[in-house]
């Protein structure tokens, strides 16, 4: 069997807001090149786990590391596209102004974006078919629309690991396919792409990795063999959801 | 009238007056963008307020009542007061707002306390701590103009500096942290400087007024704009022409308080800026529900019509 590396690992996480635990005890390695999904019930702790992996949160116990290194060695290294209700849209800025924010980490401290970091916008909005709304107004773009910024935001950093939460959300079915193709070419650049996703029916057809989360680790590995019914059986207990029709 | 306004111009206090209000005006435009876009209004209104018994205390302790040393004492209690919201905020369950509620009464109620209190105190009445309630503008002396250039000119040269980073921090600041940047200091930093801003100002509008010249020119701003840094400008130039003009009209009619007349002004721009501003303002905003709504109907009309047509 061939040994991957591992672009993430995370050790003996957890996380407790106040005395309730959220995150217990996690364990997970996803190795490089991995389109991997995050699955679980609402409340299971994805975001949460997500949010943990960036440091945002800060844990009771336990370590991330990616590519076997601390995390703050390798901040411009990870591109993060948040849930796009988690910021407010009415904020006096362009589509362009947002997708150049995701330049700022290269830039560092007091150094102003130019000609270059503009350009390198442009092309990352092209990518996601929001060239014609550079200049437009973020409070006047439509749900889908945002996420599309959000994206190009990440793109734009260039950055080895992709995590995202929910990038799927209020995007019609055509736009999430094209989604789909942006993160597939970057699976093939050999980037790693992690993504928290709500949607069954579509895990086997857009990942080639899965991690089934409820508090605990349920399963973790490649979606042929972790992907099955026993596993997600466990992971939606008492959720109530018929899973015979899923998988 | 003409030549009223001509000879104001040239008198040494008016001008002296005119260009402190000014400044006031600029600065809290600039640094109340931040705060709105923050949604941090209210905390300026908090710190404002709880500035009040640092100013009556650094009178009592050093007998001295230049205004430097004045507002030195109103930095320490409004840092402090700011410090308590967010402790409090932190590490309880009690939210923002209670605790800001708690906070700001509390402090300001010692101020008048100390402040009456302070009036037994030889030289108190001339000293002027009054002024710091509803702002003084005409107590306003050269050398207090100089000192507020002399802060708005380090303010205005740091959020250039930083604007970059002021910018992706107002928007998203998780997205900030995950970028390298350090969220807790550029917080801590930002709102140093927007406490800064206020209490450069506790001597023309008074620690009552003041969390209007920091929200109005903002507000009014952000109708006619839709990138941050044509707003940081609006509002600044909003602030200074009501600084301008409160100071005119207190001047020209005997009587007018000139701290709450450039409250007054800075309100009817940002009023006129809320109803009639080309794309966000209210007077737009019907008339578009309006057409749309003729549309729709106009829409009905000839659906009806062919479909009487059809019918017949």
């Amino acid at each position: 069997m061939e040994h991957k590396i591992c672009a993430v690992e995370v050790h003996d996480l957890t996380v407790a807001y106040d005395t309730t635990p959220v995150l217990w005890d996690i364990d997970l390695e996803i190795p490089k090149g991995s389109l991997a999904a995050i699955v679980g019930p609402n409340g299971a702790g994805k975001t949460t786990l997500i949010k943990a992996m960036l440091g945002l949160i800060k844990p009771l116990s336990g370590e991330v590391l990616f590519f076997a290194n601390e995390q703050n060695a390798h901040k411009n290294d990870i591109a993060y596209v948040p849930q796009s209700g988690s910021v407010d849209w009415d904020f006096p800025a362009t589509a362009l102004d947002i997708v150049t924010m995701g330049r700022y980490g290269r830039l560092g401290w007091l150094r102003r974006p130019g000609k270059a970091e503009k350009q390198m916008a442009l092309e990352m909005l092209d990518k996601v078919g929001m060239l014609g709304f550079a200049s437009r107004q973020i409070s006047q773009l439509s749900g889908g629309q945002q996420q599309r910024v959000f994206l190009a935001r990440a793109l734009i950093q260039q950055a080895e690991i992709y995590l995202m939460d929910e990038p799927f959300k209020g995007v019609d079915a055509q736009t999430e396919k094209a989604f789909v193709v942006l993160l597939k070419e970057l699976k093939r650049q050999g980037k790693t792409v992690i993504v928290v996703h709500h949607d069954l029916q579509t895990v086997t057809e857009y990942f080639d990795w899965v991690t089934l989360i409820n508090l605990k680790i349920i399963a973790n590995g490649p979606v042929a063999e972790t992907y099955n019914e026993a596993n997600l059986n466990r992971t939606y207990k008492g959720h109530g959801i018929r899973l015979k029709e899923v998988v | 009238m003409m030549d009223n306004v001509l000879f104001l111009l040239q008198d040494y206090t008016f001008r002296t007056v005119a260009l402190g209000s000014a400044l006031l005006g600029i600065i809290s435009g600039v640094l109340g963008s931040f705060a709105v876009l923050r949604r941090q209004s209210l905390f300026g209104d908090g710190v404002s307020h709880a500035a009040l018994p640092g100013v009556i205390l650094a009178f009592l302790l050093t007998g001295n009542k230049n205004t430097e040393v004045l507002l030195l004492g109103a930095l320490a209690s409004g840092l402090l007061a700011a410090l308590f919201i967010t402790g409090i905020e932190k590490n309880s369950h009690i939210r923002f707002d209670s605790a800001l509620a708690l906070v700001m009464s509390v402090f300001f109620g010692l101020g008048l306390v100390l402040l009456t209190y302070s009036q037994k105190v030889p030289n108190a009445n001339q000293a002027g701590l009054k002024r710091f309630i509803y702002g003084q503008a005409s107590t306003l002396l050269s050398r207090d103009v100089i000192l507020m250039a002399a802060c708005a000119a380090i303010l205005l040269s740091l959020v250039v500096l930083f604007w970059k980073e002021f910018k992706l921090f107002t928007f998203d600041p998780e997205f900030a942290q995950t970028l390298g940047f350090h969220t807790g200091r550029l917080n801590l930093f930002l709102s140093l400087l927007i406490v800064l801003a206020i209490i450069i100002g506790l001597q023309t509008v008074g620690v009552v007024l003041m969390s209007a010249m920091l929200i109005a020119p903002a507000a009014a701003a952000r109708q006619w704009s839709g990138r941050l840094w044509l707003m940081v400008l609006l509002a600044a130039g909003f602030g200074a022409v009501s600084g301008v003009l409160g100071t005119l009209f207190s001047s020209a009619v005997p009587g007018l308080p000139t701290g709450p007349v450039i409250v007054v002004c800075i309100t009817v721009i940002a009023t006129f800026s809320l109803l009639f501003a080309p794309h966000r303002g209210l007077l737009r905003r019907i008339l578009d529900r309006r057409k749309t709504r003729a549309r729709f109907q106009a829409g009905i009309s000839t659906t009806i019509l062919k479909e009487r047509r059809r019918l017949s």
